[in-house]
């Protein structure tokens, strides 16, 4: 059986939430192995998040958010930007793939870039194969992080 | 221990088609904590939200998850049918199903896989939901309104009328905007001025309007039901207090200024009013255009003014105004045809734009509503060129819907203004409005020629100096024509006013590639916008035609009047939080929070965070080292179990 990925997907909901809508109102196809999980602001993302899929099993992680300026809330993205900034290096510091982990910003009524990119990065996580670096077997009981 | 509901939404076929919904239901039952699993045909339906409502009482439900549309859709017709039930509204999970899962793959297979994945993050984070208590605030009566167009006008008299009191913001020197430069509207062929002047003047008289023109926003703080908005009031060097109008200043100024008001055609007096009805009928200096503030001489405006009016020491300054909530009425700008070089404006004497042209059928235009060329002389064909950078993937792509019926309008006056041929180079020809099909047979009748082509060139003619080429393809005939012409009018894409980017930003509004704000919803929420107390209307969404700006005006202002009507209103409760036990006093939140929500308390030693000023964006949760900061509702161990949730299938 062909391998298919799974992928997670952390959404702001002002922009890449509503531009994921978007894609779906205006019918636009892409493949199903994403899974978004929605907060109000990319700046809400704990690199935590990220990690703990990647420990999950995930093969890919992509975070979007609203275009850097046009923030609901003035300056989040800004912030998110640089800390998801560091987060990349702290993935490929852990031997994680560059290629799984993809920022993006997607605004509301760019229903047509979230298929693109939701598109592009599957295929780009399929030709990956697998995560197995940071996948454990048992997760740890969870504890406040 | 929890006690959840699942509740699976077919929406006729939307879901049901490429998810197997029953199947999807019966995976539901399977899950921890899930003691209720039904699927239906439509649960935002009376008897769906019946459903849920009754099972809420029977199995004693704590958590309900709705599997069916986007939050953004639906949440809060569902909060309100746990609220009816005794349940907190913030205990109802919304699982996106159609806009993310049915509507984006034919594959039933992959539909229903991926909806059981969501669905079972969506399990896991219930049973971490806490319930939330809304904040409850007061709400400022008061409303402002954006622009002073049509749409800003209709709807600063709506909202008037009901008793409200309304700041009217323009950043020209008078209110009327683009519907002030035309002489008749289609397809009734009224003139504009007598329709919009009355309306003018009900704004200057009417008692709970307060015109603020000469002015723009430059500050806005605060939320929904307590807007704190600045506006600079530019500088007009004329004190209007004292003015009364007599306008003896305008008739003595030597200096020379670009007429707006007449699209650059004539030159217009350094102290103006932009025309004669005005409103207000005072006038401001151009400073770029007066002889004292050139050549540091003159004032012969001040010598005139018995009122003692003029003031050339003036400044912008700056007021606060509170409002409840904001309609955005900022109207457009005709797309700038000079980089089209095709088409010859600004090289041609002869070419001119939509609004040009508008201005010179006007009687109090350039020409007294002759129609006479640059040159003086009278056309004796003239081409009118639509979709000039709209309908065009190089520039707009959108369709700016009024040009068909503006330039058939133009034939109609040119016919009864000049003897001249009329040419009407067109794609397709859109009268979709009422009278709009009516008044297109009218003017085929009134021997306009119509070549259906997109003018493709104009060029200067060789064998005619002086005259002009239209070149294009007749799509019927399949024939290239040359056509020799005096003038030609070019219909240019309606865009957002240069400075939309600005208000938006101001504003925290979204606005789609060209500019134009984005509603918070295309069909069911056409007004709003995702900032809540804030509406618009008219053309700045995208471009209508002057009864459709007039009737979302109408809309916008009922729209503002559901928030301002209350002296009260309730807030999200997704807040944040600061567990004071493990802060470590770094002050990151207060640094890092767009809205000064979060500080520092100098007697305990931690931070606190004001809930009224917190939007719930849960950026200091994400800065905080010790996790000390909590996100209600996108707490670090919801999001991470639902994470958990979606990674297991």
């Amino acid at each position: 059986m062909d391998f298919e990925p799974k992928i997670l997907g952390i959404a702001c909901n002002w922009c890449t939430y509503t531009g994921a809508d978007l894609a779906g109102t205006t019918r636009l196809q892409y493949p199903q192995n994403l899974r978004v999980v929605r907060v109000m602001c990319s700046s809400r993302i704990n690199p935590s998040f990220i990690f703990r899929a990647f420990q999950l099993g995930a093969d890919g992680v992509l975070v979007g958010g609203c275009h850097p300026g046009d923030c609901h809330y003035n300056t989040g993205n800004l912030y998110a930007r640089r800390r998801l900034a560091v987060t990349r290096k702290i993935l490929e510091f852990a031997g994680i793939e560059p290629g799984r982990f993809r920022v993006e910003w997607i605004s509301a009524s760019e229903g047509n870039k979230f298929a693109e990119v939701v598109t592009e990065f599957t295929e780009q996580v399929r030709n990956l194969g697998p995560q197995t670096k940071f996948k454990i077997e048992q997760l740890p009981t969870p504890e406040k992080i | 221990m929890s006690r959840i509901g699942v509740f699976v939404c077919h929406c006729g076929l939307n879901i049901a088609k490429t998810v197997r919904v029953s199947e999807l239901a019966q995976f539901a039952s399977t899950l921890p904590d899930v003691v209720v699993a039904k699927d239906y045909k439509f649960m935002c339906s009376t008897p769906g939200q019946e459903m849920i409502a009754n099972d809420i009482k029977e199995h004693k439900l704590d958590r309900v998850i709705v599997t069916a549309c986007s939050p953004l859709m639906h949440e809060q017709t569902f909060r309100k049918v746990l609220e009816n039930a005794g349940l907190n509204k913030y205990l109802v999970t919304i699982v996106n199903i159609r806009e993310q899962v049915s509507w984006v793959t034919h594959d039933i297979e992959e539909g229903t896989a991926k909806a059981k994945a969501v669905l079972n993050g969506a399990v896991y984070r219930a049973r971490l939901l806490a319930p939330l208590t809304s904040r409850v605030i007061d709400v400022n009566p008061d409303v402002m309104v954006i622009g002073g167009g049509i749409a800003g006008i209709q709807a600063a008299l709506e909202l008037a009328n009901t008793g409200k009191k309304v700041y009217l913001v323009e950043k020209n020197s008078t209110i009327g905007g683009h519907m002030a430069q035309f002489d008749k509207t289609f397809p009734t062929l009224d003139c504009s001025a007598c329709i919009l002047t009355p309306k003018m003047d009900a704004v200057l008289q009417h008692k709970n309007i307060t015109m603020m023109t000469y002015s723009e926003i430059s500050e806005v703080k605060g939320y929904v039901g307590n807007f704190d908005i600045t506006v600079k009031q530019k500088a007009r060097y004329v004190d209007h207090s004292k003015c009364n109008a007599c306008l003896a200043c305008t008739e003595k100024c030597p200096g020379k200024g670009v007429s707006e008001w007449d699209e650059g055609l004539v030159k217009r007096k350094a102290i103006y009013i932009p025309f004669p009805q005005a409103v207000p009928q005072k006038p401001v200096i151009d400073r770029e255009a007066c002889t004292y503030f050139i050549k540091g001489k003159c004032k012969l405006c001040q010598k005139v003014c018995e009122q003692k009016a003029i003031d050339f020491e003036q400044e912008d300054s700056f007021s606060t105004v509170k409002v409840g909530a904001v309609i955005v009425a900022t109207g457009y700008d005709l797309m700038n045809t000079k980089p089209l070089v095709q088409y010859g404006y600004g090289k041609y004497p002869g070419v001119y734009s939509a609004l040009e042209v508008e201005r010179l059928f006007n009687s109090a235009g350039p020409t007294g509503g002759k129609v006479t060329m640059r040159d003086g002389k009278e056309p004796q064909a003239i081409a009118i060129m639509h979709c000039i950078g709209s309908r065009d993937k190089n520039n707009y792509e959108h369709c700016s819907r009024v040009c068909c019926m503006y330039s058939l309008k133009f034939a109609h006056l040119f016919k009864e203004k000049t003897s001249a041929d009329v040419y009407q180079f067109y794609i397709d020809m859109r009268a979709a409005g009422k009278g709009y099909e009516e008044f297109y047979n009218r003017i085929i009748e009134e021997d306009v020629k119509f070549i259906r082509g997109k003018g493709a060139r104009v060029a200067e003619s060789v064998d005619e100096p002086g005259r002009l080429i239209v070149e294009a393809e007749d799509t019927i005939t399949g024939k290239f024509i040359q056509l020799p012409v005096d003038m030609v009018v070019l219909s240019p894409a309606m865009i957002p006013r240069s400075d939309s980017k600005d208000i938006a930003r101001l504003l925290n509004l979204s606005t789609d590639k060209y500019g134009f704000f984005m509603e918070r919803h295309p069909k069911l929420a056409p007004l709003s916008t995702m900032s809540e107390g804030i509406f618009i209307a008219g053309v700045c969404q995208s471009p209508k035609d002057i009864p459709d700006t007039v009737a979302q005006a109408n809309g916008a202002a009922a729209e503002a009047l559901t928030i301002v009507v209350k002296d009260k209103m309730e807030l999200e409760a997704t807040t944040a939080m600061v567990n004071p036990a493990s802060c470590c006093a770094c002050q990151n939140c207060v640094r890092v929070c767009p809205y000064g929500a979060p500080f520092f308390n100098d007697q305990k030693g931690v931070s606190e965070i004001n809930e009224a000023l917190c939007k719930g964006c849960g950026l200091c949760a994400s800065v905080c080292p010790t996790s000390a900061i909590i996100a209600r509702h996108f707490t670090n161990d919801q999001v991470l179990a639902e994470i958990e949730g979606l990674m297991e299938f």
